[in-house]
């Protein structure tokens, strides 16, 4: 994967907005079961593609994802269990 | 009795399920809550073609059958038939976003799974349109094994043609429902994905409506400016507004309190209608205008998507002290009355959050203390001024308003590091897109809340008024006696006076507590019987009694019991209404007792450093 003009992998909380990436993994296991339930409902999920959409104002927490065709808000902590791959 | 045939209508969060629900059913709708559980149960009548009627319920909204929330948790018992006080379905209206197939349609496929007669309401076809979508119904219902019917609950459309669709399901035989298979969600969310895919005729990417006003609203400069508009307007509207229909009802009430007194005989019937029943639940339903104000704005900034824009706007400071950013409207409504923004706790997914949101509600400073401190404040604090339109009297009621607000912020930290540690979803919400609600669905709304309210009021509130009545009328007092001294009331109060002797407080104060349960601003005329200011003028008593306050009591003593206001739980509405929300005793007693810890502590405080200091 790790070819020339290939951004680096990166975890979502750190995701410029706007820009879109591409689920790899997902730390299940430093989710509470709720909150990984959650996360499923919302469709994340390996191989979906999601884009940082907004940011809290304070402490840019939280964070508005888009993830297929909704928008949903998830707290930085929570991102940072997503791990993803730029796209372009 | 042959019950009605009863269809669940079920879909995810945001897919216009409420609104379909309306549009079917109409104004006429009962609430009523699940045994055990605080989640509102929404029923309602439908008419078939052929005069048949039929039982609607509206589930709450629900992502799976895995549930993340007592709500879904209620949704998915109730479709499998294991739910306490519900019938099972005779059949199911699955409600799903034609803008958000791939996300709906997982649940919706599951539901499916389950067996129901059951119809797909494919709805809000016409913003899907506006985001460039068009969608083959053809497709999307051979692929599901289903009916599917297009429809925009908010404008009414498809509705009659789903009419039809439920006549034909439901005179068709139904032989039970599946044991879910412990369906995997990744396997449907896929499947999801390509029947999603399948039902797409053409797609043309358009700039979103929504993400352009997201871009406004959720702005991290312009985004909290707009909110503090809207909150400020939203303030103004239920003091401003509220000024006419009250003085309507204070008329309303005092006109038949005359008119019973003119019409019965002196004595302790009618002292106890009059004095108590409609004395004291007059009182309170002096604030039914200002809660369906509250109730109207916060139904719009619900059906508007704002709600949860505020929500992600406020999460991290709330975060802070362990609460969610769902909190934030509910507390600040209840600067306005504790009441409707417990009320509003509802929308709090997270039970531990909701509870430690509800138990610090109290802590805001609510209108109904304003009457307390503007006599307070007037009668000991000078009215010097400290700069240019700044008066100290000013300074020390904001200062009142700060300690709760601080107060409330320290004790959801404790709660949250201590009875109530651990749990919470943190924050993880869907930000729907922007619609306007129809007008009916705020006013089905409103009059839910109206009759929720009054119905307490003339059941809890209506029962606890005769109480206090009882308790500061019997034993009547003799000639030459002084009511206050004889009453049970005046006793409780000699027992209280020692109680509160060492935090400042003198007799008159200690006979005012009690009755000052039933309303907080019952405090002020309470005070005033104390006086014995029975003269017939007493509307001037305004002024007499601040006169007699400043002879009377010392500073020390008026901040003190300034402080104790600010605390202490002395309104019987706010306890009743933490019962009906926690569904027990258990809560709204730890709140009366934690409250009153705290009042008695920091009026202790005030009075103790106010005579350390000379005052």
């Amino acid at each position: 994967m790790n070819a020339p003009f290939q951004p680096e992998a990166t975890t979502l909380d750190l995701l410029p907005v706007g820009s879109q990436a591409r689920v790899t993994s997902i730390g299940w296991s430093l989710l509470e079961e709720s909150e990984a339930c959650r996360l499923r409902h919302f469709g994340f999920d390996e191989g979906v593609t999601v884009e940082p959409m907004h940011l809290g104002p304070f402490g840019r927490d939280p964070i508005a994802i888009r993830v297929g065709r909704m928008t949903v808000a998830i707290r930085r902590r929570h991102a940072g269990a997503i791990l993803v791959q730029p796209i372009r | 009795m042959n019950p009605l045939p009863l269809v669940a209508v079920a879909g995810s969060p945001n897919a216009g399920k409420s609104a379909l629900f309306n549009a079917l059913t109409g104004a006429r709708q009962k609430v009523g809550n699940y045994p055990g559980v605080t989640v509102e149960r929404h029923s309602g009548r439908l008419t078939l073609a052929d005069g048949r009627p039929v039982e609607m319920v509206d589930l709450p909204g629900a992502y799976s059958l895995e549930p993340a929330s007592p709500d879904e948790a209620v949704t998915r018992d109730v479709l499998l038939g294991k739910q306490a006080g519900e019938r099972q379905p005779d059949a199911l209206v699955i409600v799903i976003d034609a803008s958000n197939l791939d996300n709906h349609l997982r649940f919706c496929l599951q539901l499916i799974e389950l067996g129901h007669p059951t119809i797909v309401a494919l709805n809000m076809v016409d913003l899907a349109k506006r985001d460039g979508l068009e969608l083959s119904v053809e497709r999307l219902s051979r692929e599901l094994g289903v009916p599917v019917i297009e429809t925009v609950a908010v404008r009414r459309r498809g509705i009659a043609e789903l009419r039809t669709a439920l006549d034909d399901m439901l005179s068709a035989p139904f032989c039970g429902v599946h044991e879910p298979v412990k369906s995997d969600l990744i396997h449907l969310q896929r499947r999801a994905r390509e029947i999603a895919t399948a039902a797409v005729i053409s797609e043309t990417p358009v700039r979103r409506w929504t993400h352009r006003l997201d871009s406004v609203l959720l702005h991290p400069v312009v985004g909290p400016i707009i909110l503090a508009l809207i909150m400020f307007v939203m303030f103004q509207g239920v003091f401003a507004w509220s000024e006419t229909p009250k003085s309507w009802i204070e008329e309303g009430v005092a006109s038949l309190s005359n008119l019973v007194s003119g019409a019965m005989p002196a004595g302790l019937l009618r002292s106890m209608i009059v004095d108590g029943a409609i004395a004291g639940v007059g009182a309170v339903i002096t604030f039914l205008p200002q809660i369906l104000i509250l109730f109207f704005f916060i139904l719009l900034l619900e059906g508007t998507g704002y709600m949860v824009r505020a929500a992600f706007l406020m999460d991290r400071l709330m975060h802070g002290v362990g609460l969610s950013g769902r909190a934030f409207i509910p507390l600040l409504s209840s600067f306005a009355c504790a009441v409707p923004g417990i009320m509003a706790t509802r929308t709090i997914e997270d039970p531990k959050d909701r509870l430690t949101t509800i138990l610090v509600a109290p802590l805001m400073t609510c209108s109904a203390r304003l009457p307390v401190y503007t006599l307070i404040i007037a009668a000991f604090i000078p009215n010097t001024r400290l700069a240019w339109g700044v008066g100290l009297q000013g300074v020390v009621m904001f200062g009142l308003y700060v300690t709760g607000i601080c107060g409330a912020l320290l004790a959801a930290l404790v709660l949250r590091r201590g009875v109530l540690k651990g749990g919470g979803g943190g924050f993880m919400m869907e930000l729907p897109k922007y619609q306007w609600p129809p007008l009916k669905d705020v006013v089905i709304g409103i009059l839910t809340r109206a009759e929720i309210f009054l119905k307490r009021a003339g059941t809890i509130i209506l029962g606890t008024t005769i109480i206090l009545w009882a308790l500061a009328s019997i034993p009547q007092a003799g000639p030459g006696q002084k009511q206050s001294d004889v009453s049970i009331a005046g006793k409780i109060g000699r027992g209280i006076e020692t109680v509160v002797r060492p935090i400042g407080f003198n007799h008159d104060i200690s006979m005012a507590l009690l009755p000052a349960m039933a309303a907080r601003e019952v405090a002020v005329s309470a005070i005033a019987t104390v006086y014995s200011i029975d003269s017939p003028d007493e509307k001037a008593g305004a002024t007499t009694l601040q006169d007699k306050l400043q002879h009377r009591w010392s500073l020390a003593t008026a901040l003190a019991f300034l402080a104790w206001f600010v605390f202490a739980p002395q309104c019987i509405s706010t306890i009743a209404v933490t019962r009906r929300e926690t569904n027990g005793w258990k809560w709204p007693l730890f709140m009366v007792g934690y409250l009153f810890v705290l009042a008695y502590a920091f009026a202790g405080a005030t009075y103790w450093t106010a005579v350390a200091l000379g005052l």
